[in-house]
């Protein structure tokens, strides 16, 4: 088996030391994957991708990136790790332009700024009729662009994406999951987060289901999409763990 | 009556200076800072120190009653006053931030530093006033009917340039866009790879520079008292709410319709009322704008 970029070991984590909301994780992401993190509301995905942005305490379990224990590093020395994090919500500069979005992405790498922003321009051309633009004047699917596109001018290896759908109207879902394997296909590897289970799995090579902190379900894309259990879960019902 | 204009304008560039400072630690460290007074007191403070110390008087150039002795004194006097400032933010804001302090005990925390700060400037000075040197401002006719001070010119220039610095530190530089970022979206900002800890270091660092001129040339024009900076706080704050508390321009702006106010105050005979007369117009305006001269609506 290839080695995993990102290894989560038993992970627990929250808000609270004493009130564990993400209770013993473990997910794998390779290289050059896409992984979907998939469950219902109040599962603990958001929190799962917080901590291990080490934004919420971790009181258990490991992170591995590339086998470099990175556990509750500093949020800000994330970047330098290679791992760029989209929240789920206030995920853009709304009061800056999107340039100065996009420049804040490439803290770390301003020597390489045009080449980065070329590579993202590409991915989303409107960004360049936008640049001037405050962010927080953008329509929602414009923002999750520009969103992307910072987090993408940091040149991480691993992008972690809290619900990149959310608020888009399905043609722009669709429009924006395309978007995402081309980025993957740039040399990326993708986890994210989604409530909309059945288009993240038509890009995703596996999946991870969470409810109630742990993971219920795991294993690749194809065969959760056919998997009744999953349809199941989101109606609220809690079958044993399973791997296929 | 356009006589109190200049006298106005001059009153505006120093509470702006001052005010900065104010707002930069409004929005990036997300309190009222009531010490702000004290670093603009201990930068007028310090100047006179090297001032002292280099023995050279405060120079002149031309028409104006200073130069570069004074000009010297003053930037080193930034880097004594921010290493200062620096050092309180090490042992008293920056454990208070680690332990999730809430609003209102940072502003407490300031208001300690404020009044223990007054204290040691009385206690070290001895209360009486000081003076860089002596000064008798000699007005010039600008142009028939409206007389300046030299003094008062070079004051606003200076306070001009210093604008013109800060313009281009917010919004040219990598760090002012960093610290734009921080006043907007700290976790974000932290998401981005940006040290919050270093922005904060630098935006105290930049509040006090501008502090310390505004205290310096305040000094000059004046005299050095303990209670000088604290005299401006009120003002410093009537600029930061009245220019909408969020947008660095609404705060210069905001101080000109202080600096105005209060020498239209003194115009019309209200001088003793002066302050008074601009609270009258800060609550006026709030009523109508409650978002200030340039803020936005929350
Ligand atoms: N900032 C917070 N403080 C305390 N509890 C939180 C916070 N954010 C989320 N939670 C709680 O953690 C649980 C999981 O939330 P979250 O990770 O956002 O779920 P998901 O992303 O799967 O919908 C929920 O019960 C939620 O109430
Ligand atoms: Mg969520």
């Amino acid at each position: 088996m290839a080695e995993a970029l990102l290894a989560v070991h038993a992970l627990e984590a929250g808000y609270n030391p004493s009130l564990p909301i993400v209770r013993g994780v473990s997910i794998e992401v390779r290289e050059g994957e896409i992984v979907s993190v998939l469950g219902p509301n109040g599962a603990g995905k958001s929190t799962l991708l917080k901590a291990i942005a080490g934004l919420v305490r971790i009181t258990a379990g490991r992170v591995l990136l590339d086998e470099r224990d990175i556990t509750g590093l500093d949020t800000h020395r994330l970047v330098r790790a290679r791992v760029a994090y989209v929240p789920q919500t206030e995920n853009v500069f709304a009061r800056l332009s999107v340039e100065d979005n996009l420049a804040l992405g490439a803290l770390h790498n301003q020597d390489r700024f045009d080449t980065l922003r070329q590579r993202v321009v590409a991915l989303f051309p409107d960004l360049e009729r936008l640049r001037s633009l405050a962010a927080g004047k953008l329509s929602g699917g414009q923002r999750q662009m520009v969103a992307l596109g910072r987090a993408m001018m940091a040149d991480p290896r691993l992008l972690m994406l809290d619900e990149p759908s959310a608020g888009l109207s399905p043609r722009l879902t669709r429009q924006l999951l395309t978007q995402l394997t081309r980025v993957r296909d740039s040399g990326m590897t993708i986890v994210m987060v989604e409530q909309n289970a059945r288009a993240a799995l038509s890009i995703s090579d596996r999946a991870y289901v969470l409810v109630d902190g742990r993971e219920e379900i795991q294993g690749d894309a194809e065969s959760l999409l056919g998997d009744p259990a999953l349809g199941a879960l989101y109606l609220g019902a809690a079958p044993g763990t399973r791997s296929r | 009556m356009i006589q109190y204009l200049a006298d106005g304008i001059v009153n505006a560039a120093l509470i702006a200076l001052g005010a900065i400072g104010l707002s930069m630690t409004y929005n990036v460290l997300r309190f009222a800072n009531f010490a702000q007074g004290e670093i603009l007191t201990a930068g007028a403070y310090f100047t006179l120190l090297v001032v002292t110390v280099l023995g050279a008087g405060i120079g002149t150039m031309g028409p104006i009653a200073f130069g570069w002795p004074l000009l010297v004194s003053m930037l080193v006097a930034i880097a004594l006053t921010g290493a200062v400032v620096l050092v309180v933010d090490m042992l008293l804001f920056a454990p208070l931030r680690g332990r999730n302090a809430s609003r209102i005990t940072l502003i407490m925390a300031a208001f300690g530093v404020s009044l223990m700060g007054r204290n040691l400037v009385m206690l070290m000075t001895g209360g009486e006033p000081f003076y860089y040197d002596f000064y008798i401002p000699r007005a010039f006719a600008l142009f028939p009917g409206f007389e300046v001070v030299p003094d008062d010119l070079a004051i606003v220039a200076i306070a001009g340039l210093a604008f013109a610095l800060l313009f281009v530190l917010v919004n040219r530089t990598s760090m002012g866009r960093q610290m734009r970022a921080v006043a907007e979206n700290p976790t974000l900002a932290r998401v981005n790879g940006i040290d919050v800890r270093a922005v904060i270091r630098w935006t105290w660092i930049v509040g006090a520079a501008l502090a310390t001129v505004a205290g310096a040339l305040l000094g000059h024009n004046t005299q050095l008292r303990p209670e000088m900076g604290f005299d401006l706080l009120l003002p410093m704050f009537a600029a930061l709410i009245l220019g909408g508390a969020t947008n660095l321009y609404g705060t210069i702006l905001g101080a000109v319709v202080i600096g105005l106010t209060e020498a239209l105050a003194v115009a019309i005979g209200l001088s003793g009322y002066r302050a008074a007369v601009t609270f009258a117009v800060i609550v006026v305006f709030l009523l109508l704008r409650p978002q200030g001269l340039l803020g936005e609506r929350e």
